[in-house]
């Protein structure tokens, strides 16, 4: 690992102050799961880390007005323990997917929407978008774990477990920054990067994320569900999260994106819009499934992943109304 | 005459008994010390530099830049201009600096120009090899057209198992120390008493210049017997460094790119049966990769090899990838893999139950009546004939369940052993052998034999190994430590008990040989009142201590030890046929290894190989990417091992019944490492009704 300089401000002032106009003068440490493995590798050599883990303000998880207000360095344990988070299954239920105890306890909410995608193309070196003379080594290489919505020049996948499901329930992202703070809709901070230099998320490098607001809406049911190919910690190779605002035994809307399919977790608005106004049962979850992956365009070796998509969003629905297989 | 042979089952005490492991404790609570915790003071870190490149000719290296860097102690080149490099993580160049970093910078100092080749790096296709494929020459036995023209059923089918690697959780490395013209050497290894050697010859130093110590190894599994490329240039970089310590231990990436793998193995397969489901004919065409030296044929026919007529040929594929090396039972997994499936093919096109097929053809086998009784006892516990369905008709709703089979063969006699067993007038006993705990439990079996033959508690016992001043003993490899180091164990302490009772016969007034021991105490045969406490008997001895040495020699065993181990695993899984995710409900494993020193490590080994045998059938495999020539899956988020939830109840039986018994003690680490993979994916193919033929 390369020497860093190592910074450990307490409000989020001092730590926005501390970051740098470039990715490469300074990131921030939360959990760490992931920083510091891309740092091992080689792959991220940042010359200042800025730990923003005692910064109180960034913590905690309460209800304000009505959304669910969840700190950016709120663990994955955090979620599962607190009661208000069962408010919300398919967030829950998103993060009992990280399947490892050390990863639970120290990787955070942020931390989550902020990683770098698994991509082993990226992952050795080849950079973000895996080019070699001007052409992406992903179409014609090893893709089984690839895009399934990709196209050039971004085939990674979106490693975030909770942006479907944050997405799903409508949730907004606060981020702070030297000039002030702003809000986005999680569904536009996933952005699809066109170069070399550009991130998978609408951060800058001198922005911080500080906060989730998550809207509660007793009218609405949600669930996750995740395939991987191991039941101890493991990528998801297809996920989806849903969110059915009821009316009655009816769904009024639907939310319905998917996981781990594309550079940017995917809205699938095609099954969105099937559902609207029916109720779900066994039939109509499995033509959600269909038409949420209807557009897919499945590299030489994932063709599969189109199955396990279409499957999880069928479980994903039966499970949010309670329908049984 | 000593009489070396084994106590009578009712008569053992300590042998038999379920024994924790000796060094359990200090390897919970982190105190056993392992080469890669070995920090001396002065210590310097040894590093590779390794080539990007699958094939390529070095061209100029220049490590000029490097040696300038402040804290580098040593550069050495490897690989000069003009080497062929054949698979990417060639060690190209080394360094020692005084910390870890610096010497990773000093690496990206070292300039190499490559001028890069074509590489294949991938043999899944045998058709892409090209001329990378080497025909190794037709076997025929019987008339195998005949027999396919007068069978009743033929089944064919195209079957494969990926390379694999050993991902020893801790990697390959040492350290090692000059102390004048001796060496100092840690290394993490499976052969402490021959090790040494091996750096010896590699840096030029006479044999017994080489002092080897290693009390723990994170795993080997076979790939950690010689002293390695590493081990010379750590050696040489520390001579370089003035003698100062140099660590160097593998990262994962290197691990897992060039410390060897398991060979791959791929065959097309016909096999044909009469109508009764006898075996009649068999053909396969095989191929395999191990890297660059290619892949030799698995052993098959496999266990059923009295199939009368039969062809077999083999294609070994040249990669550029990193080595083989044994793998727990080298090449035995792939054949039970391809042999077993075939097998379970050929019951689906008889529409017959493959126990039934698989029992029916016992005859043809290696040894009919202990696979027969071994079948129906794995059928048992895992209730096969309740719970077997033919293909596709298991099923409820999306989930599927399926059962499978594999079967086993190995050696396991035990290796060349020399043990000493000192007995001292205090009544300490130490028994020193120059070998190693892999972790399988070799310093509690040694223990146990020593316990049993002097009549002492466990406790009383000294075990000292992993050191090669201490008499020879063989390399832990082939299933062989545990019926050399019993068998030498048990020879030097019975030799030295004999000594300790021709000191206390007279004092007891019989001669030596009407003397026992039994409870810490040496008695008089039929006349157990007359006899006198251990610690008394010892000082019997005045200031002088026994020490006697034991040997095993292979060639006169007498029936201490033996080989010829059998086993049968049998799965029980379900598959989600939506997903194609597969939970393992249940693996049985019925395994036959003789008499059986200590239950629970001997289960314990069986275990580990079931839980090993998880991972190759579902999810474990080395990913070459043909663009770039590397490995992708250098590391342990995407070299996928299974984790506790991934492994269903596991059923071990170890056969503990007289007629094994009487064998002697037989190896047991390869043979459990066998049918496992093909067991649950025969499992897994039975619900899909089609040819899940390809693991993971």
């Amino acid at each position: 690992m390369q020497a860093f300089e190592y910074a450990n401000p307490t409000t989020v002032k001092e730590a926005t102050a501390l970051l740098g106009a470039s990715w490469d003068d300074a990131a921030i440490l939360a959990g760490g799961t992931d920083l510091i493995s891309l740092m091992k590798e080689g792959v991220y050599t940042p010359k200042r880390i800025v730990n923003i883990k005692n910064i109180k303000e960034l913590g905690g998880i309460g209800r304000t007005g009505s959304n669910v207000r969840i700190g950016a360095t709120v663990t994955f344990d955090d979620l599962l323990t607190n009661a208000v988070v069962r408010d919300f299954p398919a967030l829950a239920e998103a993060a009992r997917g990280v399947a490892s105890p050390q990863i639970r306890n120290m990787g955070t909410v942020a931390g989550d929407l902020t990683q770098r995608p698994r991509c082993w193309y990226y992952r050795q070196g080849h950079g973000l978008l895996a080019m070699q003379n001007g052409k992406s080594l992903v179409p014609d290489g090893e893709n089984r774990y690839h895009a399934i919505f990709g196209s050039a020049p971004a085939y990674f996948v979106s490693a975030s477990s909770l942006g479907p499901a944050l997405i799903a329930l409508g949730a907004k992202i606060k981020v702070a920054g030297p000039s002030g703070n702003r809000e986005i809709p999680v569904e536009k901070f996933f952005v699809v990067p066109q170069n070399e230099n550009a991130r998978e998320i609408d951060l800058k490098p001198n922005e911080i994320v500080t906060e989730i607001l998550i809207p509660t809406d007793k009218a609405v049911k949600s669930a996750t569900y995740e395939v991987r190919e191991r039941a101890a910690l493991d990528w998801p190779v297809a996920a989806a999260s849903v969110a059915l605002k009821m009316n009655g035994n009816n769904v009024s809307s639907a939310r319905v994106v998917l996981g781990h399919v594309g550079p940017t977790p995917y809205v699938a608005s095609e099954a969105e819009k099937m559902l609207a106004g029916k109720t779900i049962n066994a039939a109509l979850a499995e033509q959600a499934g269909a038409a949420a992956v209807a557009n897919a365009k499945p590299l030489s070796q994932n063709a599969y992943k189109v199955q396990l998509a279409k499957v999880a969003v069928k479980r994903a629905l039966m499970a949010a109304a309670g329908v049984k297989a | 005459m000593a009489n070396y042979s084994w106590p009578p089952m009712d008569k053992r005490r300590v042998i038999g008994k379920r024994t924790s492991r000796l060094d359990g404790p200090a390897k919970a609570s982190g105190r056993a010390k392992y080469a890669s915790d070995q920090n001396l003071p002065g210590m310097l870190y040894g590093m590779l530099l390794t080539s990007p490149h699958a094939h390529a000719k070095i061209t100029s290296i220049d490590t000029s830049a490097a040696e300038k860097l402040q804290g580098v102690t040593a550069v050495r080149v490897i690989a000069k201009p003009g080497t062929e490099i054949q698979w990417a993580g060639t060690e190209v160049a080394s360094i020692a600096a005084t910390s870890e970093s610096i010497a990773r910078d000093g690496l990206k100092l070292i300039k190499v120009d490559y001028e890069v080749l074509p590489h294949v790096v991938r043999e899944d296709d045998l058709a892409k090899a090209g001329n990378r494929g080497k025909a190794g020459g037709e076997q025929v036995t019987g008339d195998p057209d005949e027999g396919f023209k007068n069978a009743a059923v033929t089944s064919q089918g195209t079957y494969g198992i990926p390379v694999i690697t050993h991902c020893c959780l801790e990697p390959h490395g040492l350290v090692v120390a000059w102390k004048g013209d001796k060496v100092e050497y840690w290394p993490s290894t499976q052969a402490v008493s021959t090790v040494g050697g091996d750096l010896a010859k590699s840096i030029q130093v006479p044999v017994a210049n080489v002092h080897v110590q290693m009390d723990h190894i994170g795993g080997g599994f076979g790939s950690k017997f010689s002293s390695d490329l590493w081990g010379t240039e750590a050696a040489q970089l520390s001579k370089a460094s003035g003698g100062r310590p140099v660590k160097m231990f593998l990262d994962r990436e290197t691990e897992l790119t060039i410390a060897g793998v398991r060979p791959s193995a791929f065959a097309k397969v016909r096999i044909a049966a009469d109508k009764e489901g006898n075996v009649t004919a068999f053909e396969s065409n095989s191929w395999a990769s191990g890297g660059f030296g290619g892949g030799g044929m698995p052993p098959i026919m496999y266990v059923y090899t009295k199939i009368p007529n039969y062809r077999l040929n083999h294609t070994a594929v040249s990669l550029n990838a990193g080595g083989a090396r044994a793998w727990r039972a080298p090449n035995n997994p792939q054949a039970s893999y391809i042999m077993c499936s075939a097998l379970d093919d050929l019951a689906a096109s008889l529409k017959m139950d493959p126990l039934d097929l698989f029992v029916k053809n016992t005859p043809l086998t290696i040894r009919p009546a202990t696979y027969k009784r071994q079948l129906e006892r794995a059928a048992e516990l895992i209730d096969w004939k309740k719970n077997w369905k033919a293909r596709g008709q298991n099923r409820d709703g999306y989930m599927a369940r399926g059962l499978g089979i594999g079967v086993a063969t190995w050696g396991g006699a035990g290796h060349p052993s020399k043990a000493k067993t000192t007995i001292h007038p205090d009544g300490s006993v130490e028994v020193e052998l120059g070998s190693q705990d892999l972790g399988s439990g070799t310093r509690t079996v040694i223990a146990m034999v020593a316990a049993e033959t002097l009549g002492l508690p466990l406790t009383a016992i000294n075990v000292k190994i992993g050191d090669n001043t201490y008499p020879v003993s063989g390399g832990s490899g082939g299933s062989t430590t545990v019926g050399g180091v019993s068998t030498s164990t048990r020879r030097s302490t019975v030799n030295a008990l004999d000594k300790l009772f021709e000191k206390v016969g007279p004092a007891l007034g019989v001669p030596a040989d009407q003397l026992e021991v039994t409870d810490s105490r040496v008695r008089v045969k039929n006349n157990p009142d007359k006899g006198m406490s251990w610690q008394q008997a010892c000082q019997k001895l005045g200031v002088e201590s026994i020490s006697e040495m034991g040997e095993n020699n292979p060639q006169k065993t007498e029936g201490l030890n033996t080989g010829g181990a059998s086993g049968v695993q049998m799965a029980d899984v379900s598959v989600d046929t939506e997903t194609g995710f597969v939970r393992i409900n249940k693996l049985v494993a019925v395994q036959d290894c003789g008499l059986v020193i200590n239950p629970k490590t001997a289960e314990s080994q069986v275990l580990g190989a079931c839980i090993m045998s998880c991972c190759g059938a579902l999810m474990e495999e080395r990913v070459m990417d043909q663009q770039t020539g590397r490995m992708l899956n250098a590391n342990m988020e995407f070299y996928k091992l299974a984790g506790i939830n991934d492994i269903g109840d596991i059923v071990v039986d170890l056969e503990v019944i007289p007629e094994n018994d009487q064998r002697g003690v037989i190896g047991l680490g390869e043979p459990p490492a066998i049918p496992g993979v093909v067991a649950i994916a025969n499992a897994v193919a039975t619900p899909l009704a089609c040819g899940f033929r390809r693991c993971p």
